[in-house]
């Protein structure tokens, strides 16, 4: 298939080699994916996500998780949960997989340069986040500090642990980990991801937060970070529903007046705000 | 819509069965639509020298009157220039939109009888073939298709390749007997397929190449509301070919009223004659019969109004009539959501994907890993209503209902969302509840 072929019909994926799978926990695997037709076109804002096709059994939207400044690869993280992502990850390297896209709006880094960056993360929800987490280090000077929440169900389901290590020793950051289960051998934190914020070292008026996890999880840390002082404005989220196409048709990602698929999946909160509650929306 | 009045495509031609078809099921498809289109040579010629990019100036044009032989030359025109006449037919006691390849294929003489969950067609004394107003079924079946398959694709060691990309259908058709509330629908779904960021193939060379006569209605069914909403009876723009059936001392008749280019060339082709004063007086008394409606959705307000009653007690008093059937998103011209469904053969080397029309009404509909979102009917029906009378117009600038009353016909549960509305504004209790 041609690209303008592609280009003209959204909802034809494009063949890539899967090049690596890699084991995060028991069942998330991160994969790493070729284009066969040049980099330009694997060109993406940190938070935005692709539809993934396995051969005949079906598609998901996944986020991009990995780093935006390398055009040679599209990087997934992917939590095994049932048939299609099940295959998804059981896909052997050398085997092709269908990308469209990358669909959606970001995380808003332009607006948060020279702002303090929240990160605040709950289980894969950290896979979207990571490409922000890298834009930040790459233009370091342009942001200031850099903090990091992440909470996961137990120590066996952290992602990207050598990364956490890692981002933890660099200068003006800060990353705290919690789990809801600790077990033996668990030294660090044990709680919900909110607990996190009394060791967490924040400039409310001078930082912008970006969340994604569990809906729940979501709306206990907006309301904790507005009772730090946080603005309104200042909050972002990332939103899940069932999608089918990624590009308006399907219908099935409406929230309140919302399209995730092409509104988000990144909203500010202000606009979600009245949505958060409603039960069965 | 000025933008309709654009270069008319030539009906296309038999296609070539591409050569990566080489799956049995394939093969099987290519055939059987290659024989099904019967291509005329010339036809791209003649439509071509009526084309034109400029917006169409209706006032230019002072209507044409046709006689029923005159319509029957104007059908059989159109087939000649290789388009698949699409118009209402009787089926199973109903009107339903079939292939049309004269008047006599017309339902002449029919009207119907229309209420909540109730649909009934009857033999009227007057000939006219245009008598009676909708159908379950809307012009979507054949511009946003029930079933469409995005792609197929083959697999080879590990890689594949995807197949028969092309969206396009093998015929372009003209719409015969479009009401100003389905051109109304027509316009939504353009905004929703064509308008926004992406464009959708499948829906868009339908519709591109789709060539449109309305038709006035001089008859509301019980059902109608097309005016409450302000979509109808009067058909404003959007069309080829305007008609308005007349049957009085003066004969059967239709006045017709261009709004393209191509639809002038048509009426040169079969010898209209301009109307008379008298005629379109008729027009206007037809509209205003039309106009008489029983049924009225007070739509002031009532996007804030949906929006601040997302809990409000009628929603469970409508959940617990509501089937959560779907039949109403069926039917409903501006319902547009889909679901796909993969498929392979076999070997499992062949895969398809496949376009469906999906409902709100479903509970798969809002599933994410861990279950539904929208598990209670309640949360289903209104999700559907506050969609229709609010959120769409956020969305696309317009209310996501015309006001064609199927979702009320078509309902076996009777649910009305006319009344529904009324008695949530009202906070009252339903007299039949
Ligand atoms: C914008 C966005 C980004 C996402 N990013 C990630 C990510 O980075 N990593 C990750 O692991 N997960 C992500 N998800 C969630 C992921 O798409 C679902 O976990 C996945 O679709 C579940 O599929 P399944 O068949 O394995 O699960 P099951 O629970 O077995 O689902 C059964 C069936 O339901 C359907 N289904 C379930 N969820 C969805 C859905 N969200 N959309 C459409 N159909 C669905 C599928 O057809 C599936 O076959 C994201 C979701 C969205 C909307
Ligand atoms: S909601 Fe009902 S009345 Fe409105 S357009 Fe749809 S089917 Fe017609
Ligand atoms: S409102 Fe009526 S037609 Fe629609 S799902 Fe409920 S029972 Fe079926």
């Amino acid at each position: 298939m041609t690209a303008a072929a592609a280009q003209f019909d959204a909802m034809v994926p494009s063949a890539c080699v899967l090049k690596q799978v890699t084991k995060e926990t028991p069942d998330t695997f991160t994969l790493a994916v070729a284009r066969e037709n040049g980099s330009g076109e694997n060109a993406f804002a940190p938070g935005q996500f692709s539809m993934l096709w396995v051969f005949g059994v079906g598609e998901l939207p996944i986020s991009i998780s990995g780093d935006p400044s390398k055009h040679d690869e599209l990087v997934y993280t992917v939590r095994s949960v049932g048939k299609a992502t099940h295959a998804l990850v059981s896909q052997k390297p050398g085997t092709e997989i269908g990308v469209r896209g990358p669909f959606g709006h970001g995380w808003p880094f332009q607006a948060a340069r020279g702002h303090d960056v929240i990160i605040v993360a709950g289980g894969i929800g950290l896979a979207p986040l990571r490409p922000m987490i890298y834009e930040v280090f790459q233009n370091r000077a342009e942001y200031g500090r850099l903090v990091i929440l992440y909470g996961a169900r137990s120590p066996r389901e952290l992602l990207y642990r050598k990364e956490l290590a890692a981002w933890a020793r660099q200068p003006e950051t800060q990353v705290l980990v919690t789990v809801d289960y600790g077990g033996i051998g668990w030294h660090g934190h044990v709680g919900v991801v909110t607990t996190l914020f009394k060791y967490a070292r924040l400039h409310p008026a001078r930082s912008v937060a970006m969340i994604c996890g569990p809906e729940i999880m979501m709306r206990f840390v907006t309301r904790q970070l507005q009772e730090h002082g946080l603005q309104e404005q200042n909050i972002y989220l990332s939103m899940e529903r069932n999608m089918k196409c990624a590009a308006g048709f399907c219908g099935h990602c409406q929230y309140g007046k919302h399209f995730i698929c092409k509104d988000g999946p990144v909203f500010p909160y202000a606009e979600i705000a009245q949505l958060l509650d409603k039960y069965e929306l | 819509m000025a933008t309709r009045a654009q270069t008319p495509r030539a009906p296309r031609k038999k296609r070539e069965p591409s050569p990566t078809r080489n799956s049995p099921r394939a093969a099987a498809e290519a055939t059987s639509k290659g024989n099904g289109s019967q291509p005329k040579p010339n036809s791209g010629k003649r439509n071509a020298k009526t084309a034109s990019a400029i917006e169409f100036d209706r006032a230019n044009h002072r209507p044409a009157l046709i006689t029923p032989e005159q319509l029957e030359k104007l059908i059989a025109t159109l087939i000649n220039d290789g388009f698949e006449v699409i118009g209402p037919t009787v089926r199973d006691e109903a009107i339903t939109y079939d292939p049309v390849k004269c008047v006599a294929d017309l339902p002449a003489g029919w009207t119907d009888e229309q209420e909540p969950a109730r649909y009934r067609l009857k033999k009227s004394d007057n000939p006219a073939l245009f008598g009676y107003s909708l159908g379950a079924q809307s012009w979507k079946t054949f511009l946003h298709p029930a079933e469409a398959r995005l792609f197929a694709a083959e697999k080879q060691n590990g890689a594949f390749h995807i197949l028969n990309n092309d969206p396009i259908p093998a015929v372009s058709r003209a719409l015969l007997g479009v009401r100003a509330c389905e051109l109304a629908a027509i316009r939504a779904q353009d905004r929703v397929l064509l308008g926004d960021k992406y464009r959708d193939p499948i829906y868009g060379s339908r519709r591109e190449s789709a060539l449109i006569i309305a038709v006035q209605c001089s008859h509301a069914a019980a059902t109608c509301f097309c005016v409450s909403i302000g979509s109808g009876p009067k058909v404003s723009d959007g069309f080829d070919l305007l008609l308005t059936e007349l049957v009085d001392a003066n004969g059967h008749r239709f006045v017709v009223e261009p709004g393209t280019d191509r639809g002038i060339g048509l009426l040169a082709r079969v010898d209209a004659k301009p109307a008379l004063e008298a005629d379109l007086a008729a027009v206007e008394s037809a509209l205003a019969s039309a106009a008489q409606q029983q049924r009225k959705l007070d739509t002031a307000g009532l996007k804030e109004f949906l929006y601040e009653n997302f809990e409000n007690p009628q929603w469970d008093k409508i959940s617990a009539r509501c089937l959560s059937c779907a039949n109403c998103t069926m039917s409903c011209p501006t319902c547009f959501c889909t679901t796909v469904d993969d498929a392979t053969d076999v070997t499992g080397t062949h895969a398809e994907r496949c376009r469906r029309w999906d409902s709100c009404f479903t509970q798969s509909f809002s599933y994410i890993h861990g279950g539904s979102i929208r598990t209670s009917a309640k949360a289903r029906y209104r999700q559907w209503m506050t969609h229709k009378l609010a959120a769409w117009t956020d969305q696309f600038g317009s209310l996501g209902c015309v006001g064609c009353g199927r979702c009320i016909t078509w309902c076996p549960a009777a649910i009305d969302i006319t009344e529904e509305v009324r008695a949530m504004r009202e906070g009252g209790v339903r007299a039949d509840a």
